[in-house]
């Protein structure tokens, strides 16, 4: 049997496991002779350290050692690094303050680890932490990243706390539009600072063996290769190959889980130093404390434009909150994922952007689902519509004549990317056409008529995903390289494993990575397995994040998968007796043209693994493939969002009565996952636009430490959601796939904001619009 | 959460004895306050007093005049009865929108009571309906029982066993929740009585209160526009993360208009 499953909405083969429990997580996971590890974390945003006592914590039940930052700070264990440089205008380099793995003299954020408690069991090692007695003496913190700058220095040797200032962009033409525009519109928003909520708190469990001195570290990581070379090549914890980094079925990450954090490397250099397995489980209240946070910029911009609306000019300026330190990639999210989408999907001439990224005393802040890209979004897809209505233009119109044309492919925007394809104007007309927009002011009157407010908003998104070309991020000062490694290794009876160095945290790797492979073969799904998640078993591999693994480990993937069929070929043609180029190969079959003579795909596994007639002279036995993919530049995908929400004046409160997305994100395998990517990428941008918010008080103590105050999206906030595909292939990868986990959460913010303003006919109402925010302007409104 | 010694009376006597016993002891009921807090290590009792092996604290009868609810009824209990749908059903709607399934399953009335959370629905029911509050040696009327924030008239050691709610004539409870918690941002809870007209408020201030104003404006005139030109004294609203205490207030006035139409 054979089939072609790219298109079909496979079930997903991992979803059996994970709802039935039979997942293996990091937690679940049990070592003999284990210990327990528990933090001491800072209760203040700033306080200098003194005297650490550990001598009754070390004396309680059950303690095997208590390991303090200053023990760590005296076995010269590496500051945690962060992978991009960014350049200031100036041309001076970012400044990057060491980032102790636990604080040893001063302490920065609330929920720092400053110590490690390791106890044969957990809740002795909790007891333990609890009478570790530091010595702690208050210091002012900096907790608005609007005040940072002003503020004294939380380093010594980082003025203003600022870390860079950086620009893109031609100002001098940039302001020169603007002041020669008909029109110009100013925008001033804070986009909210989130707090990531992984299902699945961090966790990790770090294995010496001291007889072998392997390191083993399970770990809840997007990209287990990438905690092995910050480990070892940053933090100089062990060699290389000493050190085997398992990610095994991880718990949903949203870029919270990219990261290279404290815990797991104390818990590694603990494990060494202690000889035996630590397992530490972070409590949900640790990962409000301590897991990278999101967004979090403070923004002003102006738009120009001319008499007929067509845009001249954006001019940006942002303030970034980087938290107290740079988290691994924090540096790159508010510039070359957040300046270079400054164009969207629109023919702006002059764009020009400064972003000053400051130090808080807030726990770090890095990159989470669609890092930069919805900051960039938000701020266009508001001033595209604050402009329409200055200037009584309807908003669909102002954004349908700027918007590049198919025609204009390959476009250059002025903000360095070079958009590859795209039919913007396709995906907003079907936008438009399933939210029957057409009959908008119908249900508006109804809303009316029964005292209620309707608005309409939109939200024309782009995004730059599949990080990345390697070269170009390193120009752009990216640690890495942005390449991704795939294997696919036929067995001798013709199954197939297929080993990628992305990471599945609830993408469905496993089965859009089968009905990749199994349709290059022609072979059952079902005869395709996916390994992922361990360094012991993979090439190195460069994870998943920025909405990359179809496009990039796909393509590696797809390229190793064809020279395996160009390897059969070459098999089927020395069996039938004839020349490779002779032999055609579809459906699983390798025929001679113009024949019935043929091999199947199994047959042709057999041969290579059985070579008893064979051309061995000329051909290695064995049919395994490998294939290291660097994209030729970003993927594009682009969109449209409609958002239509109901108003109950008397309250506020907002019902999203309909929700529209439609999406170009080139090729798709499995259309069932993509629109649950979708659907999970609303989900929590309807919650940054409504309900999420990070709050830390003026003495930077976490207000929204729990889910008793920081609001998640439930299902009875959501509306049904109505998504849409058009596809314009990728141009530049063999699976012609642009990816699609994060435009959800890029595109849909915008369009809820855009269509609570309308509803309330007002400018702005700051996210998240809270019902009482949105009564508080009706109230305005009225009086 | 710290070792604590566990004990499982089979009656309210023993259940109040070993109380006066225990150095620190705590009443467990349906543990949905208790628990998670001596799992964050704010509570930490020496002795849990687990009440589940008490027989005759659950359950709801109807055979007199008032609606009789026992103290470890839980809530989903007090939702899906055919009895309360019948007699209160404002009760039963009340109780069916405390927090979620599991929730409803553990939690119990009493414990809702004993714990007097500014946000919890149950007090707003009990003190609108004017209940009665049966403990282990007295009964104490709902007007004198919540005294405070997480306060009650309950004495030390003291044990709630039944809640007798008189029958209403028509009752509504209408609640506007904390998008965060699902607790009561402010729920009011109107009854028409033998009494008279009582308005109560639970989630806006420190504690459940009576919107006297209210019932005066409603006494002359059971209506909606009755209510109009009343402003309750933000002094007394709390303040949050989530709303302010003149959100609070306003939105006081619109749960009251609210319950009032559901059954003018």
């Amino acid at each position: 049997m054979t089939e072609k499953s790219i298109g079909k909405s496979v079930l997903r083969r991992e979803d059996m496991r994970f709802i039935t429990g039979k997942g293996q997580y990091t937690d679940d996971i049990n070592l003999r002779g284990q210990a327990y590890g528990y933090f001491v974390r800072s209760p203040y945003a700033h306080a200098d350290i003194g005297e650490v006592d550990i001598s009754v914590a070390t004396d309680m039940p059950g303690v095997i050692a208590v390991l303090t930052g200053q023990a760590l700070a005296a076995d010269e264990v590496g500051s945690l690094p962060c992978g991009w440089m960014i350049h200031s205008k100036d041309g001076s380099e970012m400044k990057q303050p060491p980032h102790p793995v636990m604080a040893a003299a001063r302490v920065n954020y609330v929920g720092e680890p400053v110590a490690l408690v390791v106890a044969d069991s957990y809740m002795e090692a909790k007891n333990a932490a609890e009478v570790v007695a530091v010595d702690y003496s208050e210091r002012d913190p900096v907790v608005a990243p609007g005040d940072a700058r002003s503020a004294p220095a939380i380093y010594e040797d980082v003025p203003e706390n600022t870390c860079y200032q950086w620009e893109l962009g031609d100002r001098e033409a940039t302001e020169s539009a603007i002041a020669a525009a008909a029109h110009v519109t100013s925008y001033e928003l804070t986009n909210n600072r989130l707090i990531p909520n992984a299902m699945e708190p961090r966790a990790a469990i770090a294995d010496f063996n001291a007889a072998t001195e392997d390191l083993t570290l399970y770990t809840t990581s997007q990209n287990p290769h990438l905690v092995r070379l910050i480990l070892t090549a940053f933090i100089q914890l062990a060699p290389e190959h000493r050190l085997r980094v398992i990610a095994p079925d991880v718990g949903g990450g949203f870029g919270s889980k990219i990261f290279v954090y404290s815990e797991e490397t104390a818990l590694a250099w603990a494990s060494m130093k202690l000889g035996i397995a630590i397992k530490w489980t972070a409590e949900r209240s640790e990962s409000f404390l301590a897991d990278a946070h999101g967004r979090d910029h403070v923004t002003t911009a102006q738009l120009a434009m001319d008499e007929q609306g067509r845009f001249l000019g954006l001019k940006v300026k942002t303030t970034a909150n980087m938290g107290a330190y740079l988290s691994t990639f924090a540096s790159s999210v508010p510039t070359y994922l957040y300046g270079t989408l400054l164009a969207g999907q629109y023919k702006t001439p002059n764009i020009y952007v400064e972003v000053d990224a400051v130090f808080t005393n807030t726990a770090p802040v890095d990159a989470y689902r669609g890092a930069g890209r919805p900051e960039a979004t938000f701020l266009l897809e508001r001033i595209v519509e604050l402009a329409a209505r200055e200037t009584g233009r309807d908003p669909v119109e102002l954004r349908r004549i700027n918007l590049i044309q198919p025609g204009d492919f390959p476009y250059q925007t002025p903000v360095a990317l070079e958009y590859d394809i795209g039919d913007y104007e396709a995906s907003l007309n079907r936008a438009l056409e399933m939210a029957e927009y057409d009959t908008f002011a119908e249900r508006k009157a109804a809303s009316e008529a029964k005292g209620h407010l309707r608005g309409i908003g939109f939200s024309c998104y782009i995004e730059a995903c599949g990080l990345a070309p390697s070269q170009v991020a390193g120009q752009l000062g990216a640690g890495v390289g942005l390449w991704e490694s795939g294997e696919v290794r036929v067995n001798p009876t013709g199954s197939v494993t297929v080993l990628t160095g992305t990471h599945s945290h609830g993408q469905g790797h496993e089965t859009t990575f089968a009905q990749l492979v199994a349709s290059r073969f022609g072979i059952p799904v079902d005869d395709v397995e996916v390994v992922h998640g361990d360094t012991g078993k993979l090439d190195f591999g460069l994870g998943t994040y920025g909405s990359r693994s179809l496009a990039v480990g796909g393509s590696a993937l797809a390229k190793a998968a064809d020279k395996v069929v160009e390897k059969g070929r070459l098999i089927a043609a020395h069996l039938l007796d004839t020349d490779a180029g002779n032999i055609d190969f579809d459906d699983g079959e390798y025929r001679v043209k113009d024949s019935n003579q043929s091999r199947t795909f199994q047959e042709i596994a057999f041969a290579a693994y059985v070579p008893h007639d064979y051309p061995l002279e000329d051909l290695e036995p064995g049919l395994a493939e490998k294939a290291f993919y660097d994209p030729g530049n970003f993927t594009y995908p682009a969109g449209t969002h409609i958002c239509e929400v109901e108003i109950d004046p008397e309250t506020g409160v907002v019902a999203i009565d309909r929700f529209t997305a439609v999406d170009d994100f080139g090729n798709i395998i499995n259309p069932m996952i993509v629109e649950g990517q979708v659907h999970g990428g609303i989900a929590q941008g309807i919650g940054q636009a409504l309900l999420e918010t990070c709050v830390y008080d003026e003495t930077g103590q976490l207000q929204t430490g729990s889910y008793m105050d920081y609001c998640m999206p439930r299902a009875d906030d959501l509306p049904d959601f109505s998504v849409g595909l058009t596809n314009t292939p990728c141009t530049h990868n063999p699976v012609g796939a642009k990816g699609c986990g994060e435009a959800g959460a890029i595109g849909s913010p915008p369009a809820v904001i855009n269509a609570i303003t309308d509803a309330v006919g007002v400018r702005d109402i700051p996210m998240p619009a809270t019902p009482e925010k949105i009564w508080r302007a009706i109230q305005e409104v009225r009086a | 959460m710290y070792d604590f010694n566990y004990h499982k009376p089979s009656s309210v006597d023993e259940a109040v004895e070993l109380f006066s016993d225990l150095e620190d002891a705590v009443y467990l009921a349906g543990g949905h306050t208790l628990l998670p807090s001596m799992k964050l290590r704010l509570a930490a009792p020496t002795d849990v007093i687990d009440l589940a092996g008490i027989s005759g604290l659950s359950g709801i009868d109807h055979a007199g005049d008032d609606l009789k609810v026992g103290a470890l009824t839980i809530h989903d209990d007090v939702a899906t009865s055919a009895v309360v749908r019948s007699v209160i059903p404002a009760l039963a709607t009340l109780a069916s929108g405390i927090g979620d399934a599991q929730v409803r399953n553990r939690g119990t009335i009493g414990g809702s009571l004993a714990n007097s959370d500014p946000a919890a629905d149950y007090p707003a029911a009990v003190l609108g309906l004017n209940a009665q509050l049966v403990t282990s040696k007295r009964t104490i009327a709902a007007d004198d029982f919540f005294t405070g924030m997480f306060e009650t008239a309950l004495e030390e050691g003291e044990l709630l066993t039944e809640i007798h709610f008189p029958k209403a004539d028509t009752a509504a409870y209408v609640k506007y929740p904390n998008p965060a918690s699902r607790y009561a941002t402010v729920g009011v809870f109107v009854a028409r009585t033998s009494d008279g007209i009582r308005v109560a408020i639970t989630g806006a201030a420190p504690s459940v209160f009576r919107a006297t104003e209210m019932e005066r404006a409603l006494a002359g005139d059971f209506s909606e526009s009755a209510l109009d030109g009343i402003s309750l004294d933000t002094d007394r609203m709390n303040t949050d993360l989530h709303a302010s205490a003149e959100y609070r207030a306003h939105l006081c006035m619109v749960m009251a208009k609210r319950a009032i139409s559901q059954i003018a």
